[in-house]
């Protein structure tokens, strides 16, 4: 059986596609098989981040309709043979999904597949139920600012009983967080909520803090997952979550700010 | 329209059946003189007309059962309705009440605690001297209080009741709400709202260990953050009602 991972947040911009897209592409890279569903449906964005995006011809929203099969859809990364992505329909919007669809497409990748990641759409609503419904474990990102911990709290109230897993009275998705654009710099001068701050109020297992990095932007850009960036600070972030989160012990980088040598700031790669 | 409309939309449903809890004032019956009620009744509607205009209205017969003589429960019922109350429930009815209840289409219930508030002193008087109990006990001290316990932090957006006392072991997130008939103890921070003694209980009290909140209230009487400004927040606190107003305590 797959397991099953959601990527949400509540709030809009704080990286839930390009967390999604780069815990998959570490994922397949371990060599697990893994699927990678967008689910922002109407406002489809992961296919740009995983430089897929003219190769689209069916979507998420055809398979649930029974126009496209799984493998006419799925489209296999150029990257890696072991990741797959299934977009969204840029046409459509949420209510084109349902919950039977939803469930039956998991059910048939899960058969395959050994992780499956929903890329979660922002917001509470239909997209975002749908996206979490099935999860098996929650990837909460957050960013260190209040808005953004206030709505992670409340998506985090929503996984705790409005899941399959809730409602029928199975062990508790697993969640953890992912402070993600965490500036230590910015912390020091109080501007940022800290690690220890955000922890205060979502109390959550910490799987990874990923630091501010003008990497991710070119990335995105580039329609390259970040975690392919091997040399990026936010490359290696994601490389260490995806570790932690199989169960390797890594340490926590990036919550303090680098002291850098001579060498460093004139060379130094942000 | 686009042909979206032609597929079948599974989770649209057209009712949906919620649980909510609202107050609403209770009459409590003392007497089985039914010109006596009416008297004092009219009296009551007298001083406030408006709140008690097509207002719903519970009815307590726990006490006007403990006389020897019956009610004319009957009479009563087309009396509140010609004054323009709505029964909306009926407590401590014995059977023969209970029959005309349902012809009246007004639901039976035991309310518990419906007598806190009720300055009838039975509460203090069996407290004192223990009633010697009969053989078959009433159905009203039969009822469990029902505490509960939450061992997760309570989340932005999530709302619980407890019937009797509430514990958590955890923290109250800002926009969270949590409520309970008696007290409340929260063992981490409280940031969201708290809100003790909703059924009235002047008596509960809340506990926290980090005070931040929102709003906290006991039995009605409330404050907002705003109030709470000025407070040492970072130790153990206590909240209580005195003399109607809210006392903040570090403990």
């Amino acid at each position: 059986m797959a397991r099953i991972i959601v990527v949400t947040s509540g709030k809009g911009g704080v990286g839930k596609t390009t967390t999604s897209a780069a815990i998959a592409m570490g994922l397949a890279k371990k060599g697990h098989k893994t699927a990678v569903i967008d689910f922002d449906v109407g406002l489809r964005n992961l296919d740009l981040i995983m430089g897929c995006e003219r190769r689209v011809v069916y979507d998420f929203v055809n398979v649930i309709n029974g126009e496209a099969t799984l493998r006419q859809a799925l489209i296999k990364d150029k990257r890696c043979n072991q990741l797959f992505i299934l977009p969204a329909s840029q046409t459509r919007d949420k209510d084109a999904l349902t919950q039977e669809g939803v469930g039956k497409v998991l059910k048939e990748l899960s058969k395959e597949f050994k992780y499956i990641v929903c890329d979660s759409p922002a917001g509470i609503e239909r997209g975002a139920n749908l996206a979490m419904y099935f999860a098996d474990d929650a990837f909460v990102v957050t960013n260190p600012e209040v808005s953004s911990v206030r709505d992670s709290d409340r998506m985090l109230g929503i996984l705790a009983s409005k899941s399959r897993r809730a409602e029928q009275g199975e062990e508790a998705i697993k969640e953890y967080l992912l402070l993600s654009r965490y500036s230590p710099k910015r912390v020091k001068l109080g501007e940022m909520l800290s690690v220890e701050d955000v922890q205060d109020i979502l109390s959550l297992h910490l799987l990874g803090v990923i630091p501010e990095s003008q990497s991710v932007l070119n990335a995105s850009n580039s329609g390259t997952p970040v975690i392919l960036d091997e040399e990026s600070n936010a490359g290696q972030a994601y490389a260490d979550v995806v570790a932690r989160y199989l169960g390797e012990d890594v340490p926590h980088r990036f919550i303090d700010e680098e002291k850098k040598g001579i060498f460093g700031k004139l060379f130094g790669k942000k | 329209m686009s042909t979206d409309t032609e597929a079948p939309i599974y989770n649209k449903s057209a009712l949906e059946f919620k649980s909510s809890s609202f107050s609403s004032p209770v009459l409590a019956i003392h007497s089985t003189e039914l010109k006596q009620i009416k008297h004092q009744l009219k009296e009551k509607i007298a001083q406030a007309p408006e709140f008690f205009r097509n207002s719903p209205l519970l009815i307590d017969l726990k006490f006007c059962n403990e006389n020897e003589e019956p009610i004319e429960f009957e009479a009563l019922i087309e009396f509140l309705h010609k004054e323009s109350l709505f029964p909306i429930g009926v407590s401590g009815a014995n059977e023969e009440q209970k029959n005309i209840a349902f012809k009246f289409h007004i639901p039976v219930h035991t309310i518990r605690g419906a007598h806190t508030e009720s300055k009838f002193p039975t509460q203090s008087n069996s407290t004192n001297t223990p009633k010697t109990t009969d053989d078959k006990p009433s159905n009203e001290t039969v009822e469990t209080i029902k505490n509960m316990l939450i061992t997760q932090p309570v989340r932005s957006g999530q709302r619980i009741y407890a019937k009797g006392d509430l514990t958590i072991l955890s923290h109250v997130s800002a926009g969270a709400e949590v409520m309970a008939e008696g007290n409340i103890h929260i063992y981490g921070a409280l940031r969201g709202r708290a809100l003790a003694g909703v059924q009235g209980n002047t008596e509960s009290r809340i506990f926290c260990s980090a005070l931040h909140a929102e709003l906290i209230s006991i039995a009605g009487h409330y404050k907002t953050s705003e109030d709470l400004d000025t407070l040492d927040q970072q130790k153990p606190t206590q909240i209580l009602l005195q003399d109607q107003a809210l006392i903040i305590n570090n403990l």
